[in-house]
């Protein structure tokens, strides 16, 4: 907590982000390249879904992270509406498309693994409706930043959305998949469960890891972006006004 | 009915100020000088052409609206405004660079303050050539270097054989304006 | 004259593409419409592909309409429509001007994503290219039917549900042909082109006539 009121000050955090930055991303590059190779080359092919079953290794931690990161965003929301931490809804307007992407890669996944799996790309299944969701949520989200240009006006009207938001994904969730159930006999195949073979466990874990790791980089990236792009949106507008009294100045009354 | 009974004309080099109080109908009597709103009786004519239309397309009105969209730079804005309204006359650099806004070509109008926009709408004047200026409040919102800056800019445009129709409150600051005083 | 046209459609186009344009949201409108039909009818894919081509134009037809309050009304509030009345352009066409803007940042996006969409609802692969097809031909006509109500609408501060509700029974036809056309790829006792080259007709109208409604509606306001 401390440490997280030492960086409010945005100078401070670009200095502690910009020596952060290649350590976090060089671990993270190991670590994927790592879990990546045993993904593809020494763990096995599943008896039932063959090799399909490496597209996983990308599909369950895109999962994660798309979760992960919309609770960083409700955190920031809070941070926003509740604390006032002046980075807090930098932190979220830069962890909404990242977020999105992920959503959006476990979906495209999902797609991919399933034509094989269910003869279609799509299926309204629980667990792929409830991402699409989520999916739409952070569209929203970032739909209403794009809107409103005014970024001190955009945070909190954001992060009041954002809230709304997180308070609504269990219900989503819970009300999906009665939605489910109540139409479909639960027929698919489920992936995972709790006896994955450690050969598979392992890759899976250091890719999380590793996911996880290069998208907080990426965050972090997206982060120094924004407060450097509303340094840039401030001086102009100074600027302007400053050589506007010059050039008053100069016109003869 | 917002008035009756009025009548005057405007010639060349001519400037007419238009004073009344508030709601006396100054925009409503530039909003039918320039097509947009029909007279009930009486008509708008102008020498040598038969049609009022041909006023709307001679004229340049700067309204109390800015006609500025807040996603495009200033440049851009101007040089919508040149295409627009045809005759091309100053290149939307040289208009910015003498209503004092030179360095702010490229900023969205949505981050200049009240009084540039301001400048902006009124450099439009300078982007295309057009011989009767009907402006709507052209001062508001302008410090007192800009309003002289404008009254230059109204002094030259005189000087040049246009004609200009101000409403306004406060004096226009150029010599010779004749007043129109709608209602009491 | 074709230079004042290009600068209208030039700005639309820029605006639209400038933060806060409405051509992104009616993709994200789209997206939505198409993800509740299935909460309100089940999952079952077999009804879904039945009914592909109808949510799918419904959804396309929403996303049109929810946003064209803004397609005279931002030009009005702003000043700008004031500067287009005083062009020498005729009014008729800065309104074709605007009607295409609109299209290219509305009705084009939409068309296609669309097979995207179909994935959805499991849109069987030979009815793909065709509901593209009429989607790209039927949009114009929505935006251009639009337009009028829009420009009806224009000097109104609160226009919001208003243009939707004027326009949507004027857009039937487009929904019917559309459907139709859309449907009879994928079997059916019509052939393709017959709903097909009556929705090219309906569109090409719609253009001629949304222009000219939507330009009396723009002189006739105040």
């Amino acid at each position: 907590m401390a440490s997280l009121i030492d960086l409010a000050n945005p100078t401070r955090f670009m200095r502690f982000s910009a020596a952060l930055l290649p350590w976090l991303a060089a671990i993270a590059a190991l670590l994927i390249a790592v879990g990546l190779y045993l993904a593809w080359f020494s763990a096995p092919a599943d008896y039932q879904q063959g090799e399909t079953i490496r597209i996983m290794f990308i599909h369950v931690p895109a999962a994660w992270l798309a979760m992960m990161f919309y609770s960083m965003m409700a955190l920031s929301a809070l941070g926003t509406l509740v604390w006032r931490h002046p980075l807090a809804d930098v932190a979220q307007k830069a962890a909404a498309p990242i977020g999105a992407c992920f959503a959006l890669i476990c979906l495209v996944s999902g797609a991919l693994w399933g034509k094989p799996m269910w003869g279609t790309y799509w299926v309204w299944d629980a667990r792929l409706t409830s991402v699409l969701v989520l999916l739409l949520i952070y569209l929203g989200i970032i739909a209403l930043w794009r809107v409103l240009d005014d970024p001190s006006r955009a945070a909190r009207a954001v992060a009041i959305l954002t809230l709304v938001g997180f308070v609504n994904v269990p219900i989503i969730k819970f009300s999906v998949d009665w939605w489910n159930t109540l139409h479909q006999p639960a027929s698919v195949l489920r992936m995972g469960g709790p006896t994955i073979h450690p050969s598979m466990l392992w890759p899976l874990l250091i890719l999380a890891i590793g996911f996880t790791l290069f998208a907080l980089a990426l965050h972090m990236v997206a982060m120094r972006a924004e407060i450097m792009r509303r340094r840039v949106r401030t001086l102009t507008i100074l600027e302007a006004e400053r050589l506007d009294r010059l050039a008053a100045q100069g016109v003869p009354a | 009915m917002i008035f009756e009974g009025l009548s005057f004309t405007l010639q060349s080099g001519e400037a007419i100020a238009l004073t009344g109080r508030n709601g006396a109908g100054k925009s409503s009597l530039i909003a039918m000088l320039c097509g947009r709103l029909r007279p009930d009786g009486g008509s708008i004519r102008l020498e040598g052409a038969e049609d009022e239309a041909d006023l709307a397309e001679m004229s340049h009105l700067v309204g109390h609206r800015d006609g500025l969209k807040t996603a495009l730079t200033a440049r851009e804005n101007l040089a919508f405004a040149q295409d627009v309204l045809g005759n091309a006359a100053a290149t939307p650099d040289e208009a910015l660079a003498v209503v004092g806004l030179g360095h702010a070509a490229e900023l969205p109008a949505g981050y200049l303050s009240a009084g540039q926009r301001r400048r902006v709408a009124l450099a439009r004047l300078l982007v295309s050539r057009r011989p009767y200026w009907l402006l709507d409040e052209p001062l508001s919102a302008l410090d007192t270097a800009s309003q002289a800056m404008v009254a230059g800019l109204m002094r030259d445009h005189l000087a040049q054989g246009g004609a200009i129709l101000a409403a306004t409150h406060g004096p226009l600051g150029i010599e010779g304006a004749r007043e129109v005083r709608i209602g009491p | 004259m074709r230079r004042a046209f290009f600068a209208i459609l030039k700005r639309d186009l820029a605006v639209a593409g400038r933060a806060g344009g409405g051509g992104e949201l009616a993709l994200v409108f789209f997206l939505t419409l198409v993800v509740l039909v299935p909460f309100a009818l089940g999952p079952d894919l077999n009804l879904l592909s039945r009914i592909g081509p109808a949510i799918l134009w419904l959804g396309a037809l929403l996303s049109v309409l929810i946003g064209l309050d803004r397609l005279f009304q931002s030009d009005e509030e702003d000043g700008s429509l004031d500067l287009i009345r005083a062009s020498a352009l005729p009014l008729e066409l800065a309104v074709l001007a605007k009607g295409l803007a609109h299209w290219l940042t509305t009705g084009l996006p939409l068309a296609l994503v669309s097979p995207l969409l179909g994935l959805l609802v499991a849109l069987p692969g030979e009815g793909v290219l065709p509901l593209v097809a009429t989607l790209l031909v039927g949009t114009p006509a929505l935006s251009f039917i639009g337009a009028g109500g829009a420009a009806l609408a224009a000097s109104l501060r609160r226009g919001g549900l208003i243009v939707p509700v004027l326009v949507a029974p004027l857009t039937v036809p487009v929904l019917i042909f559309g459907v139709s056309a859309a449907n009879a790829a994928v079997g059916g006792t019509v052939p393709f082109l017959t709903p097909f080259l009556i929705l090219c007709a309906i569109s090409l109208g719609a253009i001629v006539v949304g222009t000219v409604a939507a330009a009396a509606a723009l002189r006739s306001a105040d």
